[in-house]
């Protein structure tokens, strides 16, 4: 699993968001995009795309890219 | 005279699957309590007797099948004994947005909700393990009548269900054998907390239903004992919405 890989991963769940405004240090629950729905389908990422469940609570735990990155990376 | 009950479930046997856990487990032990003898199935043995600690005494079985395989459907009918009662309670949840819904997750979702229930319904059938004037009860949800994010695979698999539920009530009446089908709205259960869905936000949630709460699995029992009994004869091929006067099952911000 690597990093800028799982960035970009990330980016694509987001429709109106430019792809250059989500990076590693982004506080991503503060994108104006970010909602409920985009949540549902970063978990439905970390499980189909790298085989790891995660928790809403663990994914709100998270404060950048990079966090979540790691959460996902260490399970 | 014996004291009035339309509700009376003495000298039926009942089959209620998805009984370890949730509203099956309340539904069987509120059938054996109004005099049932149950039959629990479900996957986990242990889960399945912690159902049965909670029954009164009786000839209650807990007969472990996971219903996705088709050898063990085949091994729970054989085993069973005529059934004046059947509830198709087993089934599971989940969250995922339509753009991301894969072959893994449909497989997941309609293989317990869909195919299980119908594939279970057709071995009772051909094996002769129902009787006549018996009560089907099918759990659905409101979910197939109401959307809500990331539900479309879960709400897909109930509306499957409850128009099979009413083409079989259709093909079981001239034995009046009724079938109908029961459509909570959100209940506590461990099915509602799912893939992102946490407990603090559906406590805030359910204060738009009307009734200011979620189900809990006993309120669903109580209708489950009201269409298993006799008391119901006269009902067949309807979906009954219990919700706390709920329209939706829940809203995400």
């Amino acid at each position: 699993m690597e990093l800028n890989e799982f960035v970009a991963n990330f980016a694509e769940q987001f429709d109106d968001t430019d792809a250059s405004e989500i990076t590693a240090s982004c506080v991503f629950h503060d994108l104006d995009e970010w909602s409920s729905l985009i949540g549902m389908s970063i978990i439905a990422l970390a499980r189909t795309e790298y085989g790891k469940p995660i928790t809403g609570a663990e994914l709100k735990a998270c404060v950048t890219v990079e966090d979540l990155f790691n959460l996902i990376k260490n399970k | 005279m014996g004291q009035f009950n339309p509700f009376t479930l003495v000298g039926k046997q009942i089959l209620v699957t998805g009984a370890s856990s949730g509203i099956g487990k309340a539904i069987a032990v509120a059938c054996a309590k109004m005099g049932a003898t149950v039959i629990v199935t479900g996957r986990n043995v242990e889960r399945l007797n912690e159902t049965l600690s909670l029954m009164p005494e009786g000839d209650h079985k807990a007969i472990s099948a996971d219903l996705t395989k088709a050898e063990d459907i085949e091994s729970l009918v054989t085993e069973l004994p005529k059934l004046d009662g059947l509830v198709q309670c087993a089934g599971v949840g989940s969250r995922v947005p339509c753009k991301n819904i894969s072959k893994e997750d449909l497989q997941r979702i309609l293989m317990p909700n869909v195919e299980a229930p119908i594939l279970l319904q057709t071995a009772i059938l051909a094996k002769k393990k129902i009787n006549k004037a018996a009560s089907i009860v099918y759990v659905a949800s409101r979910a197939a009548n109401a959307p809500s994010v990331g539900n479309a695979a879960y709400s897909a698999s109930k509306g499957a269900i409850i128009s099979y539920a009413k083409c079989l009530a259709l093909e079981l009446a001239p034995r009046l054998i009724r079938v109908n089908c029961i459509c909570p709205g959100m209940v506590w259960t461990e099915l509602i907390l799912k893939d992102g869905v946490e407990k603090e936000q559906l406590e805030q949630s359910q204060l738009t239903y009307p009734l200011k709460r979620f189900g809990q699995p006993e309120d669903i029992a109580n209708l489950a004992i009201y269409l298993l009994s006799d008391a119901s004869s006269w009902m067949t091929g309807s979906s009954l919405d219990i919700s706390g006067g709920g329209e939706g099952i829940l809203t995400l911000n």
